[in-house]
């Protein structure tokens, strides 16, 4: 085994392990902790692909941007105390069942699909440096990259709008 | 610069994303607290996002990584509007158990 393929599975493990986590501790607070790990460890595996700019950005905009968020609605709420509840049994039994029978049946679709035979091509050309993917995002998907700043604008005007405190007018 | 699915395999990570996936599968059924039912979604988003991106290198262009760009923005509109609206369940009921909001159960 090469040292690629440790680095593979140490970090597909942390992943999954640090995405359960989230979902499994009770502290929201841990949560959020949990999930800042596990989208580091999805930033390493962008970088195995070689993939910087998305790498980067992954980290700025999820590990900064929504995490930050989210830890500041959590200590708005008053939420850090571990004061839930849980679903009835049947429900979380479900839930399990539902898990497990899903990603059965996705891995058996995808064990029994057809199988790539021979290597990768490997083009040689390079197809995924900031300049290249620049050259991309502004010459054919230019529309779409000014409707995303349609959308941020619109998302943004809508956040103060629904957390604004409404008047009371009696 | 050589390929990187040579050494791992195309197959290895696409069920890394699929038990990925799962997981925020169960996260949503499993948890009350509503922000967490929202980071489950971010997992589903992000196992979707590792995905283009093996396929993105699988098949030498760029054009996977411009989809999960354009995923990450709309992802961060999804959040911030998402939070939002929680805070403004929290002001009207108290907390954000999502099994409390039942209104429009009829």
């Amino acid at each position: 085994m090469s040292t690629i393929v440790i680095i593979f599975y140490f970090l597909a493990a942390f992943t999954l392990a640090t995405a359960f986590l989230t979902i499994y501790s009770r502290n929201p607070i841990h949560s959020a902790i949990y999930l800042v790990l596990c989208f580091f460890s999805i930033a390493g595996h962008y970088l195995l692909f070689n993939a910087q700019f998305l790498a980067l950005v992954h980290i700025i905009v999820y590990s900064g941007a929504i995490m930050v968020l989210m830890l500041f609605t959590i200590m708005l709420m008053n939420l850090n105390k571990e004061d839930e509840v849980h679903k009835p049994r049947i429900t979380r039994i479900g839930a399990l069942v539902v898990f497990l029978i899903m990603s059965v049946v996705f891995i058996t679709i995808f064990i029994n699909s057809k199988t790539i035979t021979g290597g990768y091509d490997t083009s040689g050309e390079d197809f995924q440096s900031i300049k290249v993917l620049g050259k991309v995002l502004l010459n054919e998907y230019l529309v779409p990259f000014e409707f995303i700043s349609i959308l941020l604008l619109t998302a943004m005007i809508g956040t103060v709008l629904l957390s604004k405190k409404e008047k009371k007018n009696e | 610069m050589n390929n990187i699915l040579n050494q791992i395999g195309i197959e290895n990570y696409i069920f890394l994303s699929v038990l990925l996936f799962c997981i925020g599968v169960f996260g949503v059924l499993y948890r009350r607290n509503a922000i967490i039912v929202l980071m489950s979604i971010e997992i589903m988003l992000n196992a979707v996002n590792l995905l283009f991106v093996a396929f993105s290198t699988y098949h030498q262009d760029a054009e996977g990584q411009i989809f999960v760009f354009f995923s990450m923005a709309v992802a961060a509109a999804e959040v911030a509007v998402g939070l939002a609206i929680l805070v403004s369940i929290f002001r009207n009921l108290g907390s954000i158990d999502i099994d409390n909001l039942k209104n429009l159960k009829g």
